[in-house]
């Protein structure tokens, strides 16, 4: 118990640190929201490697530190929504579809994009911003893949905790 | 050979068609935005926070300022940001509306820059604007 707690400590460190290097690397698109979701690694290795509750818990407080250190008030409310989404996505599948790393990835991204999208609706009380679900789904896609082969890239090398 | 052999095992049939089926989705929605989209967009219209600023002619040169937030310039048909307050300034960055059409949006600032076709029934609202 105690060791999954240091573990869980070690993961949070971890997607918290990915989180800061993601705003470091500059937006290669004009179109806001595209990131590569770099800390998706931490709390995707951390719900292969546990359950839900663990990937929720890591994910929380990554994001209450990102956004206090780096965001908004703003940028919390989106990126919760989008994390909720994922999340619950991800489970699903890992549960019931017998997807491999990389569909559950995907599906991942995908709901993360479309997560904050729809609170960027509610927040805006507007519909125009549906114009970005084509480009959220693609990029939604692509760094699906890319996090997924590294995450199990990650989970093949790293033991299972003691 | 062991290669295309760990790759096909990490990677389903099933999986490939979900995320075939997401690509395709999203070249549908795009080719239906794109299509649906009218090709003869003359005005802008501008929304703060869900409260309408006005509606301006994409044909008259003119550099709208949106609160104290944004800066909105038409020049030779098109509109774009060119000023804005916020930290990540994206809203700069997004392609200008010309007569095809098109968004900017300002998520922090809660602006929406949207292209209106003609025949609009807006008329009157554009000489209030441009006379305040």
């Amino acid at each position: 118990m105690k060791h999954k707690v240091a573990y869980l400590g070690v993961f949070s460190a971890i997607a918290i640190i990915l989180g800061y290097v993601e705003t470091l690397i500059p937006v290669f698109t004009g179109i806001p929201g595209i990131k590569l979701g770099l800390a998706n690694l931490a709390v995707l290795f951390i719900l292969k490697r546990y359950s839900l509750r663990e990937a929720a818990l890591v994910s929380v407080v990554r994001i209450l530190v990102i956004g206090f250190l780096f965001g908004s008030m703003f940028s919390i409310v989106y990126s919760l929504a989008g994390a909720a989404l994922s999340l619950t996505a991800m489970t699903l599948l890992i549960r019931h579809s017998g997807f491999s790393i990389l569909g559950i990835s995907v599906a991942g991204g995908v709901a993360h994009n479309l997560g904050q999208l729809a609170v960027a609706m509610l927040v805006l009380e507007s519909t125009s911003l549906i114009y970005y679900v084509p480009v959220l789904l693609v990029s939604g896609v692509l760094t699906g893949l890319v996090i997924g082969t590294v995450t199990g890239e990650i989970l093949r090398r790293v033991p299972p905790s003691p | 050979m062991e290669k295309q052999d760990r790759l096909s095992r990490r990677i389903s049939k099933k999986e490939l068609l979900f995320i075939a089926g997401i690509l395709a989705l999203a070249a549908i929605l795009w080719l239906w935005f794109r299509f649906s989209s009218g090709e003869d967009c003359v005005y802008i219209r501008i929304t703060v926070d869900g409260e309408e600023l006005g509606v301006y002619s994409l044909a008259e040169d003119q550099v709208i300022a949106i609160g104290d937030t944004n800066v909105c310039e038409i020049r030779d048909g098109e509109a774009r940001m060119i000023q804005a307050d916020c930290p990540d300034q994206l809203c700069m960055y997004q392609d200008a509306i010309d007569e095809r059409g098109g968004t900017i949006i300002c998520l922090p600032n809660k602006v929406i820059i949207e292209g209106e076709e003609a025949g609009d029934p807006d008329e009157n609202e554009i000489q209030i604007d441009s006379v305040t």
